[in-house]
């Protein structure tokens, strides 16, 4: 430290007409709380394999703007109060230049105003709830990926645009507030775009549920058109294999807006024609970025890394690696080549452009990224053992979200029938 | 409609109490026996399941019929049951019988963390899945509904041998009479010569071997993956304090109705389904505190 | 000894602390915080029984504190205190009137049954609670005081240190008055209770109030400064943690509340910090250790610590008459 700031004066001086700027520190330190214990581990182990690979990566080319990073973990699964207690610590003693916090809504929820409060730019890098940027102004605080209001709405607008004719839906989602806030996102929307159906069955089974047998006999003999699930994880894997194991899916379309996270998984127990969605349009065979080197390199080292495909939370952490460089990189611009301090970097925050491994994404003025959503249809081919996502559509971000600072539920209750065809979205076909 | 709707419920209700009277069983059991809560008996349903799904992921790689897996799983179950289980009596719990009933709780609170952890560095955090034995049963249909043979018929079936194989080992065995005779009375038992540790070390083993047992059925009907040991604790422990601890036969009828209580509320009020198991053992500890079947013990002076 | 010396030397610490660093108050808050439930369930192990639901009380203050901020303009924290005192107490009546009625592992379970209901709304009533997001809580004013994150955190160090250390010294005091004494009787013989006359249902409920308001308290105040409350706070695990500090510190004293809470805080962040993925595995063999070796835990260490040192050396002069707090805590642990 002490060299490079001898350097750094010692380059000051030399260059006199050069605005006196911070020190380039040594390295970049980053703080990321995610899941290590506990059923969502299934995302946050991913998103921490992730982070390490581009750190790798970033630090082989040089690090950001010639400076490595180097990463502390939190495990959110070690509870409130500890994640809290290790957040200030991170912050306050050991000098962490920017954080990536969370993985769970109620512990971004959680961490928001600390974050607020300590002066420390905070980045959401995969919680979904719309609430946290409707129901406070932060300046600290940005998410880079999208939230719950898209990511509902792609796969409702994907329904009603590819299996218009459906008069009845039920809902399994898990008994939490992931759980009941998509839904209501859902079927609020369902309701204003599509008046008619019939909700015959609204099931939320406890979060970690081992057995669905007496939701999926109900369903059996509902026989509701549709069925959503937007549980994830260990549940919905099991909710899958029960439920087509009793033929479930061969009477009712499915839609299970998080599926992407468990496809290899799941491989042949998840049939064809079912309704996909992964928080997002990355995808690792992204139709338009899947020739390119970059999603191959990417998926290539993952699969070399953990053994599977890049689920979303990887490219999730991607995302907020993307946005972390980009950020330097403008603020720096913006100093005229000089190191940023906090502030600075913060301000480049806010409407920065950056691309993780889907379509450009966006900050808004809300803090809130626009993210492109990509959704589609299982289909099994030659070469996956577990089926790819077919029939895809691409929506643009921006034409799902309520304009900033509004709320997401009151604007959903503005729209109707006529939103499905305003909407467009590019379609793709799989193609090997 | 309405017939339908009645047969889906008991069906249903059947088939998971089934499931949670095997494992429940053996913590009532242990309680019975030792008069120990043993809170790490969800971490050994985890071990069970993880032990069958990864053997069983071992029969699929060598292309080895599923039919194997039947076997298989009570290999594995003994082999959890006798290894941790024993371990765990012979090293921890025997050093404790003297203690304070929350002291022997709080140990077994310990061991469900270490073991807890220790799960996760040895399986990772993804979800395991073994359906080949599920599948391999194929499906009946019930009033026009399907249902897989394994969750609807084996798995009852399993239950009542289990049952009625372990009161008749209780009545007619000798280890089962020395077990009978250290629970009703420990300090005759212990004059007339029965050495109550083998019988204490025997009965952990069963307990958790049977726990695992359950742990071993479960894995091919749902996900095996982190946390599941927690959920299952709560559970057995609402059976076992529902049929008054100890209860064997009570555990069954107790977990019988925790399934049937689930299905009908999921038919009929599904807010309710996850309260049920809880709101039962309230109201019936409410009215019975020593729990259905359980017997008032006469308090020292 | 403990009470005497010990405690005001800590207190002093602990009250200098903050002005001298930093980075500790966070800590230290939530550890006075939390040390009140854990003080709870040292007097109920009094009696010998054993709550494994008392998590339930401190999601009842939590939760309380929380709504009262919310609903008051501003929010006042005195306010939200007494509201969530008032509701644990009147909650812990509630619970209480039943579950006094059984001893052991039936006192045991019954309380794990209604914490696990209680757990449950918490859960499902999602537009009142917030579900398992949590309730989030905005920083109240104190006594009519808006207040910036580091005064606020200042005022409600010292706060919660006042508060923890009046009702470690009232609980003291409980636990020598006749009616502790009566309580204590409870696990040695109860039936000797009512043949003098006296109800052991009534003193074990006094207690079991007393242990609320202390969950309470400490729940509200872990709201308060963690600005949410969350279903979990009302857990079995998290009632299994509190006896599991109580074990840890040593229940024959009240001042193990304290003791343990530092102690498992520290091991739970360190680990947290230091051994990330194993910190479970941490905390289940130290609670081992502590159990197969240190049964009256780290008050009963240093207490034979300082036996050890004072072997050969005259007893200390027994205080008011009653025996040095070091012995009686030697004799339990020997008794067991």
């Amino acid at each position: 430290m002490k060299s490079v700031s001898i350097a750094a004066l010692g380059l000051a001086a030399l260059l006199p007409f050069q605005a006196v700027a911070q020190d380039k520190p040594e390295e970049i330190n980053i703080g990321i709380t995610t899941f290590t214990s506990g059923p969502a581990s299934v995302f946050g182990v991913p998103g921490q394999e992730a982070a390490r690979m581009l750190a790798e990566n970033l630090n082989e080319a040089g690090g950001i703007q010639g400076v490595p990073v180097s990463l502390s973990f939190i495990d959110e699964g070690a509870g409130a109060e500890t994640l809290t207690t290790e957040y200030r610590r991170l912050v306050q003693d050991e000098n962490v230049d920017v954080m990536f916090a969370s993985i769970s809504s109620g512990n971004c929820i959680n961490i928001a105003p600390l974050a607020e409060d300590l002066e420390m730019l905070n980045i959401l890098w995969d919680c979904g709830t719309q609430r946290i940027f409707e129901e406070a102004d932060y300046r600290y605080n940005f998410r880079t990926q999208a939230n719950a209001t898209p990511e509902m709405l792609a796969p409702l607008l994907y329904l009603l645009k590819n299996n218009p004719d459906f008069e009845t839906i039920a809902v399994v989602n898990q008994d939490y507030a992931w759980g009941r806030d998509s839904w209501e996102l859902f079927s609020t929307a369902l309701k204003q775009l599509k008046p008619d159906v019939e909700v015959v069955g609204e099931f939320f089974p406890s979060f970690g549920a081992s057995d669905y047998s007496a939701e999926i006999s109900r369903l059996l003999a509902t026989q509701p058109d549709v069925i959503l699930s937007t549980s994830w994880g260990g549940d919905l894997d099991t909710f899958v294999r029960q439920a087509n194991q009793r033929g479930l899916f061969s009477n009712s379309q499915f839609v299970l807006p998080l599926v992407e996270s468990s496809l290899e998984r799941l491989g042949s127990d998840l049939p064809d024609g079912v309704i996909v969605g992964g928080r997002g349009d990355h995808y690792f065979l992204h139709p338009e970025y899947k020739d390119g080197e970059e999603l191959q390199d990417f998926v290539a080292q993952y699969r070399e890394r953990t053994g599977d495909y890049p689920i979303y939370p990887a490219f999730h952490m991607a995302q907020a690696f993307a946005a972390l460089e980009a950020a330097y990189d403008k603020a720096i611009e913006a100093n005229d080549g000089g190191w940023p301090d906090r502030e600075q970097l913060v301000d480049a925050m806010a409407g920065l452009e950056y691309r993780g491994h889907g379509r450009p994404l966006t900050i808004r003025e809300d803090n809130q990224a626009i993210e492109a959503q990509l959704i589609g249809t299982t289909k099994h081919v030659e070469g996956y053992d577990f089926p790819i996502i077919d029939n895809m559509m691409i929506f643009d971000g921006a034409d799902l979200m309520p304009p900033a600072g509004e709320n997401s539920i009151e604007w959903i209750e503005t729209l109707d029938e006529s939103f499905v065809e305003e909407v467009s979205a590019d379609e793709y076909q799989h193609e090997e | 409609m309405s017939l339908q709707i009645l047969v889906l419920t008991v069906l249903d209700g059947i088939a998971y109490g089934s499931l949670v009277f095997l494992v429940a069983v053996g913590l009532t059991l242990v309680f019975g026996v030792m008069r120990i809560l043993n809170v790490a008996h969800g971490s050994f349903y985890a071990l069970g399941a993880y032990a069958a799904a990864s053997l069983g992921l071992v029969l699929s790689a060598y292309g080895i019929s599923a039919w194997f897996a039947y076997p298989l799983f009570i290999v594995a179950a003994v082999a959890v049951g006798v290894s941790v289980g024993g371990l765990m009596e012979r090293f921890i719990l025997r050093r404790i019988y003297v203690r304070e009933e929350y002291l022997q709780l709080l140990v077994t609170f310990a061991i469900f963390m270490i073991l807890d952890n220790v799960q996760r560095l040895v399986w990772g955090v993804q979800p395991y899945f073994y359906t080949e034995p599920l599948s391999l049963m194929g499906n009946v249909t019930i009033v026009g509904i399907p249902y897989t043979a394994y969750q609807v018929i084996f798995l009852p079936l399993v239950a009542l041998f289990i049952l009625f194989g372990l009161r008749w080992f209780l009545r007619k065995t000798l280890a089962g009479s020395l077990i009978v005779a250290v629970t009703e009375d420990r300090e005759a038992a212990t004059a007339i010569g029965i050495n109550a540790r083998k019988v204490f070390f025997l009965t952990f083993i069963i307990g958790t071997t049977l726990a695992s047992l359950g742990g071993a059925l479960a894995s091919p009907t749902t996900s095996v993956l982190p946390g599941m040991g927690a959920e299952m604790i709560v559970l057995s422990f609402a059976v076992a304090a529902t049929a008054g601890l100890g209860q064997i036969g009570g555990a069954a009828i107790a977990a019988l109705l925790i399934g049937l209580g689930r299905s009908s509320a999921v038919f009929f009020m599904p807010e309710l389904e996850v309260v049920v198991p809880y709101l039962i053992m309230v109201i019936v500890l409410l009215f019975r505190p020593e729990g259905l079947f359980g017997k008032t013990t006469a308090r020292k002076i | 000894m403990l009470m005497r010396i010990v405690l005001p030397v800590v207190v002093l610490v602990a009250i200098v602390l903050p002005l001298a660093t930093s980075g500790w108050d966070a800590f230290l808050t939530l550890v006075w915080a939390k040390a009140l439930p854990v003080l709870g369930i040292i007097l109920l192990l009094q009696a010998g029984q054993v709550s494994f639901g008392h998590a339930m009380f401190f999601a009842t203050g939590a939760y309380t504190a929380g709504f009262v901020i919310r609903a008051i303009p501003g929010g006042e924290i005195v306010i939200a205190l007494a509201a969530a005192i008032g509701a644990s107490v009147v909650a812990g009546l509630l619970v209480g009137v039943f579950v006094v009625r059984y001893r052991y592992i039936f006192f045991a379970m019954f309380n794990l049954a209604f914490s696990m209901v209680f757990y449950s709304l918490l859960e499902k009533f999602i537009h009142i609670t917030g579900g398992s997001d949590g309730l989030s809580i905005p920083r109240p004013e104190i006594l009519g005081q808006a207040m910036e994150r580091s005064e606020y955190e200042f005022v409600l160090y010292y706060l919660a240190l006042a508060l923890l250390v009046i009702c470690l010294y009232g609980v003291h005091r409980f636990l020598d008055s006749p009616l502790g004494h009566t309580l204590k009787a409870i696990k040695t013989n109860e039936t000797r209770i009512e043949y003098l006359g006296l109800s052991p249902r009534r003193v074990l409920l006094i207690a079991y109030i007393i242990s609320a308001f202390l969950a309470g308290l400490g729940g509200a105040l872990v709201a308060v400064f963690q600005g949410i409350a969350t279903p979990e706070y009302a857990y079995w695990v998290r009632s299994g943690e509190f006896v599991f500090v109580a074990i840890l510190g040593g229940t024959g004293n009240v001042f193990g509340a304290l003791a343990g809470s530092f102690v498992y805080e520290y091991i739970r962040v360190t680990a947290t910090a230091y051994v990330g993925d194993t910190w479970q595995l941490t905390l289940g063999l130290v609670l081992l250790v502590i159990i197969l070796f240190a049964p009256s835990g780290l008050v009963g260490v240093l207490n034979d610590i300082r036996g050890y040192l004072g072997k050969g050396r005259r007893e200390p002069t027994p205080s008011g008459g009653k025996q040095p707090s070091g012995k009686t805590e030697k004799q339990r642990g020997e008794e067991q």
